[in-house]
């Protein structure tokens, strides 16, 4: 077969940047359109979260007509509102729960279909992911946030720079949501079976992102405890707090300055994780 | 340079057996105990052996996804584990029994999106994708996802898959599992080909003898992890000394103390009206010859050497 041999140009492993953008590109469209495929999944979980998010903004918003000044946690009615709404499309675009891909991939042994590619394999799944995400902001977000817009008064952002904030915010947490899930799938590694730590992340994941109630509900301590020592209120807490403005411009950007350095250091997590794996991996199956 | 070279390679597992409902001991199972092998470049080489002789395990440390415990690897002049990567783009892989295709995604648009993985020119990709749909018949089920494909359309997917970078190197580890008969041809003849240029060196391991039989010049057997034969399929046979076998109907019984030199009787079925003779040399005009001054000769068959009973004598043994 012609053209099948050494001959052929050699890619240089120092990929020129453009190349490697165009296979980032293509992986990422690759999960895109992976998601595409499953129509009636996405129609059913845009169902669900939109029927929780009525559960959830009607218990919020009684609980802001209890409050004492009728601002719990430093928010109106219409910010706690957003808060839900955005936060129902949120959840599926951060993926906060559910992924169970590269554990089961590891115990199958199918991940060295991912070893065998000439791109490292952290990069093989955050660019779908990111696709994924990109899947999701239009068919999981959208949907709950039009639907909550009928229903409630939501919160117009009123800086200029809010709305491009919160995009960097969401891309920010969907990355540092994909190093945190790689990490906790990686203890399959080294546990064969990964559901304890999974099932573990799950139930942290929910409470301690700010899904199950607002962050800002907790003591100011505490609060500041969370964001800084964990990655968990990044994942959803931030990108919600920066659209609705909850605080002033510079606390604001500097939230998604947090996330950003959170972000980083759970991918640098994930490679150096990865790179310990690879040592001792033991790709199952004959 | 060899494009393959293995030294002292070795591979050792540690796996936990319970013993009991507490206790649980350590124990090492040597996958691969030390081997020594050198591939030239453009060698279509046959890797056999019985199950779990280490056949899989040592494609795995030849492609960079198992480290190896002791020994040495190269191929292509690079280490495959610490290099894997780079190693990646010359070589392309089938592992018969898990899929490199994306799942959800219709073949064609896998095949798209290796183009952007391994970086490989539009019309290079394009001109390789043409040749594999027509020697492959691709056609057919290239706009089904791959979770719907049967096996026998995946496997020639997978095939499809690993060449469209023009690896340099192939391996393949059961390539032909699974197949029906028309299929098997199909791949058979495509690696064939894909062969015949002498550019592309070759490892398969099948349980398919056929496979070898048409495809590799060069045949290793491994068995417990240690290569029990290296050679021709000739070699193996004259080393155990395969014999043509001459099975001739008579119209009249044959007595049993019939002999002729180079032929040996091994058995005499119908009451003595059919003789099977092995053939220690190209004696069987002889025998005819010979049984035809007895009685009138009704049929007869001369059957080559089986590669599955030498096969099969080697790993009993
Ligand atoms: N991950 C693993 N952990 C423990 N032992 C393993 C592992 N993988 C393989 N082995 C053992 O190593 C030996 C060789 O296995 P391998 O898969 O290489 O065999 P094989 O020659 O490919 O066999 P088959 O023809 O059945 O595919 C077997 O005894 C097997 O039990
Ligand atoms: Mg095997």
């Amino acid at each position: 077969m012609d053209g099948l041999d050494a001959r052929v140009p050699v890619i240089s492993p120092r990929r020129p940047f453009r190349d490697w953008v165009s296979t980032f590109g293509a992986l990422s469209w690759s999960g895109f359109r992976r998601y595409a495929t499953y129509r009636q999944a996405t129609i059913a979980g845009s169902f669900t979260n939109t029927v929780f998010g009525f559960l959830r903004c009607y218990v919020l918003l009684a609980v802001a007509a209890g409050a004492a000044g009728g601002r719990p946690g430093g928010y109106g009615a219409e910010q706690l509102a957003s808060f839900v709404w955005v936060g129902q499309g949120l959840l599926t675009v951060v993926s906060l729960w559910g992924w169970t891909e590269l554990a089961d991939r590891i115990r199958s042994g199918d991940v060295a279909a991912d070893l065998l590619r000439p791109v490292p394999p952290i990069v093989g799944y955050l660019a779908p992911d990111l696709g994924r995400a990109g899947h999701a902001m239009i068919f999981r977000f959208l949907p709950p946030l039009a639907v909550g817009a009928l229903f409630f008064d939501l919160y117009a952002p009123s800086r200029w720079f809010t709305v491009p904030l919160f995009a960097l915010s969401i891309v920010l947490a969907v990355v540092a949501s994909l190093g945190l899930r790689f990490l906790v799938n990686a203890t399959a590694y080294w546990l064969h079976d990964a559901r304890g730590p999974i099932a573990l992340w799950t139930l942290s994941a929910g409470v301690l992102a700010g899904l199950y109630f607002p962050l800002r509900f907790l003591p100011d301590w505490l609060a500041v405890l969370l964001w800084v020592a964990t990655p968990f209120p990044g994942l959803l807490q931030t990108p919600l707090d920066v659209l609705v403005e909850r605080d002033p411009a510079p606390v604001q950007l500097g939230l998604v300055a947090l996330q950003a350095v959170w972000a980083t250091a759970l991918i640098t997590a994930a490679v150096f994780v990865q790179r310990r794996a690879e040592r001792r991996l033991v790709a199952q199956g004959g | 340079m060899s494009v393959i070279a293995m030294r002292g390679l070795r591979k050792d597992f540690t796996v936990r057996v319970g013993r009991g409902r507490l206790r649980r001991e350590k124990r090492t199972v040597t996958a691969v105990d030390g081997i020594d092998l050198g591939i030239e470049r453009g060698e279509m080489v046959g890797y056999i052996g019985p199950n779990g002789a280490g056949k899989s395990t040592t494609l795995k440390m030849l492609t960079g996804v198992l480290t190896p415990s002791a020994g040495e690897v190269s191929v292509c002049g690079l280490s495959p584990v610490p290099q894997r990567t780079r190693l990646a783009l010359t070589i392309g892989v089938v592992f018969g029994q898990r899929s490199q295709l994306w799942w959800d995604l219709p073949l064609r648009d896998s095949f798209a999106l290796l183009r952007h993985v391994y970086r490989v020119p539009a019309g290079a990709h394009a001109a390789r994708l043409r040749r594999c749909r027509a020697l492959l018949e691709l056609d057919e089920f290239l706009d089904t996802p791959v979770r719907q494909l049967s096996l026998g359309q995946r496997m020639r997917g997978e095939l499809t898959a690993a060449l469209l970078h023009g690896p340099s190197v192939l391996f393949l580890d059961e390539p032909t599992i699974g197949l029906d008969v028309v299929s098997k041809q199909a791949v058979r003849s495509f690696l064939a080909e894909l062969g015949g240029s002498g550019d592309v060196t070759m490892v398969l391991t099948t349980h398919d003898l056929a496979d070898i039989e048409r495809l590799c010049r060069r045949l290793v057997v491994i068995d417990h992890g240690r290569v029990v034969h290296d050679g021709t399929i000739e070699a193996l046979h004259a080393r155990y000394g395969s014999r043509r076998r001459l099975v001739v109907d008579l119209d009249a019984p044959l007595a049993p103390d019939f002999a002729v030199p180079g032929a040996e009787l091994v058995a005499l079925d119908a009451g003595g009206h059919r003789a099977s003779f092995d053939l220690l040399s190209s004696v069987a005009g002889a025998v005819v010859a010979e049984l035809t001054s007895l009685a009138a000769v009704r049929d007869l068959a001369l059957v080559e050497p089986d590669i599955e009973d030498v096969v099969a004598r080697l790993y009993r043994s």
